[in-house]
Order: structure tokens, then sequence, then C-alpha cells
């Protein structure tokens, strides 16, 4: 298990002081303008050398994504935005860090905007996080009168402001495009890349978006050094990781361990076990909504990592587990996600606007078995037809929670249609 | 988003709206956080204002909105009905906004539902929203009331936070179980000490 020496976040759970003076006392803002020294590209260099992978999904290397960024500052500012619009169900970590440990994400504002040569850092929050963007505020305006950010930031010489956006209730405005449309004062529609945000984002600027976890870890790994953060987990996963583990287990909770930990453990270590047992566990969500479902088969050895996962076709995601036990109606959990992407979609492309509709709708007909058997196979098709086929990842991250139900669990759907069997006939998936 | 229409029916008629001093004052910084030229970023903030002056989105605030950000108003409009945040009719004195996405259902969102919307039925104090995930999954079930999340929620739990607000307390919000925030219940498996 991961030492409590080792951990980031070591006020996740709220237990200590969140203001400057108590974060001080934990670490953060310790000579930050030793790291600045470094330089940009040295910071950058030592981002990559840890490992580091983006926290908020699709776990794109950040030291790479930081070197996107133009070398030189010419006509156009550079940016630097946060993702903290924390939507996709299961996740509840950012938030722990906004309104528990904000001055790590402040600091790491100031250092990853510092590398990427931005004045200025944008933190896009979901609206429903009120009290959390209060905090976060509040420890902005805290490094303010400290010196730590503002014009002479950490007396390093360079300015830097950090402003706090607060967003109105869009899980599409997590998509990194979509984010800037909604930034600029627009509807959350994703952008068609390229140009990627490095070099039309913000305002047509050079943008970097990233997740709330990945910018407030930075500051600790420069601190610590690339090599301490790449001993935790796996070659290609390394570092430690917030988990959310939420569902049919004892005791739910949020947790920092190592990544690549097993899920078993995970679940059994901080999460007191599943309810009835580990004997009693039909299947675990393993990185938030998006990823596809794994039966207990599978859970019984899987790691916590991103290729581990992606191994069993199914991803780390934002390492949010959601945990069914075998009272769970399966296929209702799932069509309730259907729900949830069909309500999400923004509209624009045709593929999800009318797609996630009909798979919704077919999902609620297979909750009741109110299906023929080979509509199974039409829906899988229409998933398959679906993913890639939009500007955006939001309809792909719709389809695969279908198909991975339909991967491990089609002989309960078979079931409930041939339990069914003897009710009038329904018409062939059009609808 | 798919929820929400642009014209909702029994909306009261609002002749004017004109934003206080102390808001405009809000209105006014929150637009200064963006570069000059780019007001338009403060639309959702200035909405935010609105709304929270009004109780709810009313068209001529909305073209107040615009006015102020020097938007063409049907901009606005597309953000107002774009966010689920936004109100386009006037609403209890308490939104409960009740998560029912998957990991709020399993751990009983529906009985928390039955019990919202009974208390909306009863008094016009409450209205009642089914919203998708608040992030907020390992304290599920979840309901936002107004700016407050109320979480580890159970169909007696929610009706004692309900009855709190009926005799005009303001509950405390969170864990309404023995629980620190995000932490597991009976206290954390890390960072035991400081």
């Amino acid at each position: 298990m991961l030492a409590d020496k080792d951990r980031i976040f070591t006020n996740l759970y709220g237990f200590y002081d969140w203001r400057l003076e108590g974060a001080r006392k934990r670490g953060a803002w310790d000579n930050t303008k030793a790291i600045l020294d470094k330089g940009p590209d040295a910071i950058v260099e030592e981002i990559k050398k840890s490992g580091l992978r983006g926290r908020g999904g699709a776990g794109f290397p950040t030291g790479l994504k930081w070197s996107f960024m133009p070398k030189e500052v010419k006509d156009r500012p550079h940016y630097l935005v946060v993702n903290a619009d924390e939507s996709e169900p299961g996740t509840c970590k950012d938030r722990d860090i906004m309104r528990h440990d904000p001055h790590l994400l402040v600091e790491g504002c100031l250092v990853a905007g510092f590398a990427m040569r931005a004045h200025a850092a944008y933190i896009y929050v979901r609206g429903e996080f009120y009290n959390e963007a209060q905090n976060l505020m509040a420890a902005i305006a805290e490094a303010y009168d400290a010196g730590l950010i503002g014009e002479n930031a950490c007396g390093s010489g360079w300015k830097f402001d950090v402003y706090v956006h607060r967003g109105a209730g869009a899980y599409i405005c997590g998509e990194e495009t979509a984010l800037l449309e909604s930034l600029e004062g627009k509807k959350g529609m994703p952008r068609l890349k390229p140009p990627f945000p490095a070099g039309a984002g913000l305002y047509g600027c050079p943008s970097t978006v990233n997740n709330v976890e990945s910018i407030a870890v930075a500051p600790t790994i420069l601190r610590r050094g690339a090599a301490w953060f790449a001993s935790f987990g796996r070659p290609n996963n390394t570092g430690t990781k917030l988990f959310c583990i939420s569902g049919h287990v004892n005791k739910p909770c949020n947790v920092e361990e190592a990544m690549s930990i097993p899920l078993k453990e995970l679940i059994e270590k901080h999460a007191g076990g599943v309810r009835g047992g580990w004997d009693n566990l039909l299947a675990v969500i393993p990185g938030g909504s998006s990823t596809p479902l794994l039966p207990k088969s599978i859970c019984d050895t899987v790691l916590m990592d991103f290729d581990a996962l992606k191994d069993q076709q199914s991803g780390l995601g934002t390492a949010a587990v959601i945990v069914m036990d075998k009272s769970t109606d399966i296929v209702k959990a799932i069509a309730r996600l259907s729900y949830f992407y069909k309500h999400e979609s923004c509209g624009q492309c045709t593929p999800c606007r009318e797609g996630l509709g009909w798979v919704w709708r077919v999902m609620e007909r297979m909750v009741t078995g109110n299906a023929r058997i080979e509509e199974i196979d039409a829906l899988y098709d229409v998933t398959k037809q679906i993913e890639g086929h939009t500007i955006c990842a939001l309809a792909d991250g719709a389809a695969w929670p279908v198909q991975g139900l339909i991967r491990h669990f089609r002989p309960e759907m078979e079931r409930r249609i041939r339990e069914r069997a003897g009710s009038p006939p329904t018409k062939l998936a059009a609808e | 988003m798919a929820m929400i229409t642009a014209d909702p029916k029994d909306v009261p008629q609002v002749d004017n709206f004109a934003f206080t001093p102390e808001n405009l004052e809000r209105a006014r910084k929150l637009i200064a956080n963006y570069p000059p030229g780019r007001q338009a970023s403060a639309v959702i903030g200035v909405l935010d204002i609105a709304q929270r002056q009004q109780g709810w989105l009313p068209r001529v605030a909305m073209e107040e909105v615009a006015k102020l950000l020097d938007m063409a108003p049907i901009r606005v409009y597309e953000i107002a009905t774009f966010y689920t945040m936004f109100h386009l009719k006037p609403k209890g004195k308490y939104l409960l906004q009740v998560c029912t996405t998957t990991p709020c259902w399993l751990r009983g969102s529906e009985a928390v539902m039955k019990a919202c919307e009974h208390a909306a039925q009863d008094s016009d104090m409450f209205s009642v929203q089914e919203v998708e995930c608040l992030g907020a999954c390992v304290n599920a079930p979840v309901v936002q009331i107004n700016d407050d999340f109320y979480e580890d929620l159970d169909e007696t739990s929610i009706k004692r936070v309900l009855d709190a607000f009926r005799g005009g307390e303001t509950p405390k919000p969170g864990p309404q179980i023995d629980r620190q925030t995000s932490a597991p219940v009976g206290g954390p498996t890390t960072l035991k000490g400081e």
C-alpha cells in the first residue's frame, strides 16, 4: 500500500485547514521560485520523465501535451485552461481537490502555466460545484495577497493570473474544445480538430487544457523529482492516483493509491469490500461511466492502470470505480447510462444526437426483454456505427458501456427476451 | 439539454428587469476577468447573477444581459437554453435537484426521488428536478438543494432534511450519516496522522 508520506493530497478528506496557512504546513508553495528558476523546458522535461498521464480520462502524457505549446510567445498570448467540469458519472475527485486542497491546484497552475509560457490560467469549474468554487476563489485571493501569483509570482518576475470560470450544467463542457467554446461565451459544442488547442485554442490563442488532478500533482512531482513519481505503478502507468469507489461497497470513498494496484485490493482495503462479500460481486465499471464494465472473473485479478484495463477492452478513464453486486439489474444500470448520454449530447453530430436516443430506447426495451434476440446484434452494430463518427468522444463514451454489456452479459439479455416470449412481437429496431 | 424548451408555457409577465447596483458591480468584476473585447465570456456568470436576483430568467433579464455584454439577444437565449442550471420559469424557494444517474441509483436514489416529489406536491416552496450526475458519487445518493449538496441520503434522512427546510431552518449540508466528507464510514484507511 502507498505510504502516507508518498501521498500528494494530504488533506483529501478536509480534516485540516484548506487555507494558505494549512496548505503551507503540508508543503504547498514551498520555495516555488526554485521550481520556476529551472526554466520552462526543464519543467516540461521533468514532467515527461515522471510519466504522468492525463488524469481526466484519456491518459495522454501530460509533459508531451505541454511541449506542443509554441516555444516563443509571438503575437498571441498563451493560456492554461484547467478542466474542473467534473461530471463523468462515478467521478468526484476534483471536487475534493478544490474544496480541501485548492492551493495545490493554484500552485500547479503557476508552474504549468509558466512551463507553457502563459500569463493566465482559467479554471472552468462545473456550475453545480458552487461551494467548491468559493473555496478555490478564496485560495486564489490568498495567493494574490501573499504575492504567490500576480504581477511577480513568487518573486520570479513572471506575471501570472488565475481566474475561476463557473459553468452552468453541461457534461459536454468537459470535452476540451467544448469547454473552450463555453469559456468564450458560446454553447458548449465541440470543435473539429485540427487545429488543436495548442495551435488555436481559447480566443484562437495557443492553449492547453488539463484536468485538475494533472495540474495539482505537478508541483509535488517537481519538488520530489520525476524518479519518485515514476517509482509507483508499472512502466507507462506511473504515479499515484485518486480513485473514487462508489456503488455496492460497504464504505464508498475517495482514496489516493499507487497506480496499478489490483482492483480487488483497492476495493477490499479502502472501501470495506463488496457488499455481501467478494463473491457477491457482479461487475465493476472501472473508470467512470464511459468505460465498459468488467464481470467478476476479470475483476478478480485486473490491475488498475491504463494498459491493464485497455487489455481487457475497458479503460482507466477517471479511475472512478462503480461496483455492482449480484442484486443489480445490470441491464437497467447501463440503460440509465444510455439515458445520461442521450441527455448530455450537444446535438451537433447526427450519429450522436439521433443515435444515442435510439440506443437508449432500445436499451429500455432490453431491460424488460421487450425485444427480439437479433436486436441485440442490431444494437451492437449501431453502437459500432456511432463510435468514431462524431466530432468528439461523447458518442464513443456512450457506445462503449453498451458494447461492454453485450460482450459480457449477452446471456442475461437473451434470457429476458426469452422469458417475455409469447408476448406480442415488436417491430424490429426501427422504432 | 434535451429537456429544456426555449419558450416554456405558464411564464408570468415580467415587463422590466434591472440589475441592482451591487449586482451590476459583481457583473463588471466578472467581465474584467476576460481580455478586452471578450466580455461575452462572462455570459454564464452574468446570467447566473441575474437568475439569483430574479429567482429565474425572464426574457427581459436575458435581454438586459445581452445589452450589458454587447451580445445579440439570440446568443444569450442560446446560452440560457443550453445549460441546465438556467431556469426560464419561476421555481420554488428550494430547488431539489435529485441525482438519479447510475452511482446514485445503485444506492437508492429512487426512494429519495419519491420523497422529493411528494414534498414538491405538498408545498410550493419546493421544486423538484431530476438531474444527471452531480459529481459526488462516493456520497450517493445526492440531492443538491440550491447551492448545497446533501449526501449519503435515504428516504428517512431526505424527509428529515426537507422537514427542516419547511420549519425555516437550513440543515447542515454534506453527508447525512456519521462520516467525514468522502472518507470511508468509520474513519479513513489512509492519512491518519498529520
